[in-house]
């Protein structure tokens, strides 16, 4: 790692110069944090005493190369400077209150986002104070986190070094070297040098004051700046540089429902160990985890408190607060952490090219790996070290062969394969056997089921009695524990074919389907220095990686082996040393890291949002106005954000009108824009004003808006020339924007021009216009991606409004679809509760901003095409200015390499995104399948949902590239192709039935629940932006939403028993089993639930009894029942009791509360209702069973 | 006379050479993320029109001079260049869109065609030049 000198040659690999990634990013965007971690290099070499000579002479390279560019450091010095007060304010934050952020928060935030926004890069202060700056910043930023984590504590080990460790490792090796020297000497006598210095955290977080504050010697420079900061934190800032200790310190608050080998307490240790001998300027090293598992009180009885034991050591630096021997955090705090964490950094827009830096990317080899000079601890190096690896499929089971006896028997030997034969010796063979054992009798149970054929012609019931399950992975157990859950990562086949052959010859789609930014009720947020990624493909550590020794590592992506750090050695949970594996980055297939500076370009983002307000004629007509305008003044204060957050509104009809909300003004000032064709700001600023400070501004126009243009005239809708001042007004900060259109645009650029033609709405043959009709939208699109802006479209038209075109304005900037089509306030009152109710999720749902992602797999692996809204900017790599809990993702993947050498793959998504907080935070996941060798194993595995769900993304694509016919035939081609290919190698079937493998037995049923689908139906009249919404809507859904979408769940509600109830929060919920979705299973005594996902329909049979009617819906009897219901009334019986209970348990279940409405045979909307019962024969498509009969004959063909 | 067509032909093929080139670099320092998907097509975009003129050219050249043989070898190329460009869906940027150049291996198919065309413009730049000399 020495000069430039040693690049390798690839031209990019400059920005990734031996400096480590600040240097390439300090090049790239010098506004960014990068810059900060020079210092740490030099500061930690230059600080090393003479005994610290004996390094490997590579150590010394790095420190030369920045102590001589002293440039850079004052580059640094800037940086610093913002982070000194800024980051203070963020993470004290959750340290006081997460609920309510202190006022000094906030007084903090806003000087931080301030100084943010106004500085520019280039520094003005001194060079030499770099390294003081630098401290301090970085100092309180560790200590800060050590806060939030309830741990105090801060000694700083060249202080910076901290943070630039943490996102690239990197740099700063030769500290990671250097500690082991020291901890060396320390750990064989000392074990484990009591902390109490850091022991402040508990309920004391506020005593905190510095672990060994007293210890250190504070510079003026510190104190000074401290005082500037009226926070108490502040003080904290240890001169970390001046002594000479090393503190692995971690707080960790653990819920462990893993059933690992983790204890159930939540540990919390501070170590600090002290390396006597060494005088005054010895390293501080200090690593704070946190590791907060946060569970709210959800539904279930979970223990909702989390529970930190506290382990104090002897206080043998300085006399800090005894600590508190727990910690309990509330429920509350948790649910807040968790919700509260959204927001990404992305590479800013100046050099697109440099997200890389920051989330990924090859970084250069320019180090060898070498193996620590330390002895290792004194514990033991065991198996425990090394993960069991999965293990080939063993023999088949007599039964299995039955089915499938064409089917090569696997070898039975579960051994490693090359590839991870490094750890054998610590892998003793008898634990090989007794886990192989337990695959095999696992197997013997599981996989003669997935595998159990399936006559489909006749086995009319396969619907399952209650939801269908997600097929788990084949593993061992351990692994499966750990495994990624479902709902976040799914994968179409849970066992992977070993080549691309075997996957042609499977005729199933191979792709991930990904629901990244979930609401979780449990997540374990890891606030950590060093952030421990692969060094060659930058992934982050997991469960699935090996370790091949106390300390190195195996990545598990691309099998290179790394070093594992020192700060990582420590476990926290168990408070002992050297069990890196038990990490909770290692027992958690799922958690969050708070990033330091190096995953930013840019400061972090506060909250914008801006409104773009439809307010022509139409608009008004509709009335949507109002509700708008009425939610948010109901959800103003939950808008997620902190003191900075900012909103804006813009009006426009065939002019544009801007509002300004300038604090001081006795009342808002509209200005008129009427130029549409070159469009400006009146007002540089105070059109996007923060929320906190025009608040009484903000609530009068939003009471007076609704009524401001109650007889305008104006027909026209200039929606483009909005737009593009709308993003003039966000590119500098980026953020959100919501747009409410109610027709189509006519005026200025952008404008469309109708292109349905309603006589073909039912027509079989051709639909056209799928795709847009200009490029204007999805140009404004780029535009607003690459300034981290997001546009949500809100639809509500009665016309065609060629959402095709628009839906380009979200589609590549990140954004949400909402389509709300014949929207009329009071004329169509379902419609309007929707609005509102969409609206109250939307404006308070968690947001990520200038988020990233990135996924990446195994390699052998490779994504070819990803589904979903957002701008893909590299092979594997998306940008999302924003991201909302509600947005799913799919990829399709394909196997360029065999996957010979390995029994197990991997897939990592990385969610880089900046919270509403201002917090950078990095949400990852892995997921973990094997590789199998058979075509039977890879039907054994079929996901058949998430393959619906991927045939349903992939035919939109096709039906906009090619034709609706082409998708149409293609998904039919999926299921007969599919099926052929599995009779096949089931040589004993009779070819004259319809054989399904037991995981494949509902693909023709979901298949034709989608050729019924909105989107792809043909002959039954359909409206284009309804088909194009359903289009945009399978792209952009989860698939847990959009399975609900393509096969809705019918339940019989009129005869609930107590018979298989749930019990949730004291509450008895009725399960009733699920129906078809045929008219044979409704009959006129009952009363029927449907639930669509977005809306519940409940249908009540002529005949239905009269107490259901009475009790349930409160009318008399079936006539009195209005037209329009869309509540049940709170009856006080026993069937309106689980009625209710029922339908708030499917409501608690997702994250929109969907809109109830009540159908009775003679409604209007019965057709709403009846659509979705697809088993049926319709006029123009096939029922269930003419379906199956006519996959049948093509398979046979 | 025949010398003056081959002259300009050889020219022309020259830029569609380098142009070819050219095509191959961007792509490539897409495909190896040095570049983002947008300035790519941009980049792009800006030169296919230049190159399905001057295909055109030459083809037509051939054709008024009755160089039947290589108007034939040019037609299907020329041809491919006109069907390309008209294709282009009415919502998309160009013949290279960025949203949808890291799909369905459009990258790849698109430094395929580049590599093509490279090598034909090589035949025919040294076809030209035998032609010339005889």
């Amino acid at each position: 790692m020495s000069a430039p000198a040693g690049l390798p040659p690839r031209p990019a690999a400059a920005a990734f110069s031996p400096v480590g990634p600040g240097g390439s990013r300090e090049a790239a965007a010098p506004a960014g944090g990068a810059a900060h971690c020079h210092n740490g290099p030099v500061q930690s070499q230059m600080q090393f005493p003479p005994g610290y000579g004996s390094h490997p002479p590579n150590y010394s390279a790095p420190s030369g190369h920045y102590s001589q560019v002293p440039n850079k450091a004052a580059a640094s010095h800037l940086d610093h400077q913002y982070r000194a007060s800024y980051y203070p304010g963020y993470y004290s934050a959750p340290a006081q209150n997460v609920m309510t952020p202190s006022v000094g928060s906030n007084v903090l935030n806003a000087q931080g986002s301030q100084q943010l926004y106004n500085k520019t890069p280039p520094h003005t202060g001194g060079a030499s104070d770099g390294p003081v700056q630098g401290a301090i910043s970085s100092a309180s930023y560790l200590h800060m986190s050590a806060q939030q984590s309830y741990s105090a504590f801060d000694n700083h080990y060249s202080t910076s070094v901290s943070s630039s460790v943490a996102s690239q490792g990197f740099p700063l090796n030769s500290d990671h070297y250097a500690m082991p020297v020291v901890s060396g000497a320390m750990y064989p006598s000392v074990s484990y040098p009591p902390a109490a210095a850091g022991s402040a955290y508990g309920q004391t977080f506020t005593s905190q004051s510095l672990p060994a504050v007293g210890q250190f010697k504070e510079t003026n420079a510190f104190s000074s700046q401290s005082t500037s900061v009226p926070h108490s934190l502040q003080q904290h800032v240890p001169a970390g540089y001046n002594t000479t200790l090393s503190t692995i310190s971690s707080a960790q608050s653990v819920q462990d429902n893993l059933c690992r080998n983790l204890p159930g307490s939540v540990a919390k240790v501070n170590n600090q160990i002290k390396t006597g001998g060494i005088d005054s300027s010895q390293p501080v090293h200090s690593v704070s985890q946190n590791v907060a598992f946060t569970k709210p009180g959800v539904g279930t009885s979970a223990s909702s408190a989390v529970v930190s034991s506290v382990r104090s050591p002897a206080p043998s630096l300085s006399s800090q607060p005894s600590s508190s021997p727990s910690v309990t955090q509330s429920p509350e705090l948790a649910l807040q952490e968790a919700l509260d964490s959204s927001s990404t950094t992305s590479s800013a827009s100046p050099v697109l090219n440099n997200y890389d830096a920051l989330e990924g990317g090859g970084y250069p080899d320019t180090r060898s790996v070498t193996s620590s000079p330390v002895p290792a601890p004194s514990v033991p190096q065991t198996s425990k070290a090394s993960k069991p690896f999965g293990y080939g499929y063993p023999a088949l089971q007599p039964g299995y062969q039955n089915a499938t006896p064409t089917t090569p028997v696997q070898p039975s030997n579960p051994g490693h394969h090359p590839g991870f034969q490094h750890y054998p010796q610590h892998y003793p063979g008898v634990n090989q056997l007794s886990s192989s054992l337990g695959s095999l009798s696992l197997q013997h149970s599981q996989q003669p089921e997935s595998l159990r054929p399936v006559n489909l012609t006749h086995d009319r019931n396969i619907l399952p009695v209650s939801s269908v399950p997600a097929p788990v992975p084949n593993l061992n157990s351990d692994l499966r524990k750990l495994n990624c859950s479902p709902d976040s990562f799914r994968c179409t086949l849970t066992n992977i074919p070993q080549t691309q052959a075997l996957l042609n010859k499977a005729k199933l789609p191979l792709g991930l389907l990904l629901h990244p930014f979930r609401d979780l009720t449990q997540l374990p947020v890891i606030t950590s220095s060093t952030i421990v990624r692969c060094r060659s493909c930058r992934t982050y550590i997991n469960p699935f990686v090996s370790f091949i020794d106390q300390r190195r590592w195996k990545c598990n992506l691309c099998y290179r082996v790394n070093d594992v750090p020192e700060e990582f050695m420590y476990n926290p949970l168990t408070r002992s040393y050297g069990e890196p594996h038990k990490r909770p980055e290692v027992q958690n297939s799922t958690v969050e890291f708070i990033a330091s500076s190096d995953y930013m370009l840019r400061p972090p983002q506060p909250a914008v949002y801006l409104f773009v307000l439809d307010v022509s004629h139409n608009a008004v007509e509709a009335g949507y106005l109002t509700i708008v305008c009425q939610s948010l003044l109901e959800n103003l204060d939950k808008l997620p954000g902190d003191s900075r957050t900012r909103i804006g509104f813009i009006t426009f009809d065939s002019t544009v009108q801007f509002y300004n909300l300038q604090e001081g003004l006795s009342q808002p000032q509209m200005l008129i824009v009427s130029d549409i064709d070159d469009i400006f700001l009146p007002t540089p600023d105070s059109l996007l004003v923060n929320l906190h400070e025009s608040k009484e501004l903000i609530k009068d126009l939003l009471n007076a808006l609704p009524n401001m243009f109650t007889n305008t005239r104006e027909t026209h809708s200039a929606l483009g020339p909005a737009l593009q001042a709308a993003f003039k007004l966000m590119s500098p900060t980026g953020g959100r924007i919501s747009v409410f259109q109610t027709q189509l645009p006519s005026l200025g650029a952008g404008l469309l021009h109708s292109r349905e033609d309603p006589n073909q709405r039912s027509s079989t043959k051709v639909v056209q216009h799928l795709g847009p009709a200009t490029d204007f939208y999805k140009k404004l699109a780029l535009d607003c991606s690459g300034q981290q802006t997001a546009v949500d479209l809100f639809l509500l038209s009665s016309q065609y409004s060629d959402l095709a075109s628009l839906a380009c304005m979200s589609k590549y900037s990140a954004g949400c679809i909402y389509y709300y089509p014949s929207f009329h306030r009071t004329h169509n009152p379902a419609q309007a509760e929707k609005l509102q109710k969409d609206l109250k999720r939307y404006l308070t749902r968690k947001i990520g901003f200038e988020a990233v992602m990135r996924i990446r797999c195994t390699k052998g692996l490779s994504i070819h095409t990803f589904h979903g809204n957002f701008f893909v900017r590299s092979t594997d790599l998306l940008s999302l200015a924003n991201v909302n809990p509600d947005a799913g993702f799919a990829v399709q993947m394909s196997i360029e390499e065999s996957l010979t050498d390995t029994s197990l793959v991997c897939f990592q998504t990385a969610l880089l995104y900046t919270s509403s907080k201002g917090e950078r935070r990095i949400r990852v996941h892995t997921l973990c399948l094997p590789v199998v060798s058979s075509l039977a194993d890879v039907y054994a595995g079929a996901d058949v949902q998430a393959v619906v769900c991927l045939l349903a993304n992939m035919a939109v694509d096709r039906s906009v590239s090619s034709s609706l016919a082409d998708a149409r035939d293609a998904l039919v081609n999926a299921v007969v192709d599919s099926l052929a290919a599995y009779m096949s190698t089931a040589s004993n079937l009779q070819q004259s039935m319809l054989i399904a493998p037991n995981s494949l037995k509902l693909f023709p049923l979901y298949i034709l629940a989608l050729l019924k689908q909105k989107a792809f139906r043909t002959g039954t009249s359909t409206r284009l932006d309804d088909r194009v919404y359903a289009m945009c809507q399978m792209k952009s859904q989860p698939l847990v939403h959009l399975m609900k979408m393509i096969h809705p769940n019918l339940y019989r509600i009129d005869k609930l028993t107590d018979e298989s109830t749930i019990h949730v929060n004291d509450r008895v919920v009725p399960q009733p089993p699920l129906q078809k979705l045929s008219a044979e299973k409704l009959t006129r005594e009952g009363a029927f639930l449907m639930d669509c996902g977005s809306i519940f329909y409940i249908w009540i049979g002529k005949n239905c009894d009269n107490s259901f009617i009475k009790d349930v819906l409160g009318y008399p009897n079936y006539a009195s029942v209005p037209q329009k219901m869309t509540q049940l009334p709170e009856v006080d019986a026993l069937s309106s009791e689980r009625t209710r209970s029922f339908i708030s348990w499917l409501r608690d279940s997702r994250p929109l509360s969907p809109v109830l409405q009540v159908i009775k045979d003679e409604n209007p909307a019965k057709t709403d209702f009846f659509q979705h019962l697809i088993e049926d024969r319709t006029e123009a498509a096939f029922s269930y069973y003419e379906f199956l009969l006519n996959i049948q004959q093509q398979v046979c063909k | 006379m025949e010398s003056v067509v081959f002259i300009f032909s050889l020219i022309d093929c020259c830029a569609l050479i380098f142009l070819s080139v050219y095509f191959i670099i961007t792509l490539s320092d897409l495909e190896c993320d040095y570049i983002n998907a947008r300035s790519c097509c941009s980049k792009l975009n800006k030169w296919v029109v230049p190159e399905v003129i001057g295909h055109a050219v030459v083809t037509v050249l051939m054709l008024i001079s009755l160089h039947w043989f290589i108007f034939l070898l040019n037609l299907p190329v020329a041809t491919w260049n006109i069907y390309r460009y008209i294709m282009v869906p009415s919502g998309n940027m160009g013949v290279f869109d960025p949203t949808e150049i890291h799909n369905r291996g459009q990258l790849k198919s698109h430094m395929k065609e580049a590599m093509i065309k490279l090598g034909f413009h090589l035949l025919c730049f040294f076809m030209y030049l035998y032609r010339l000399e005889w």
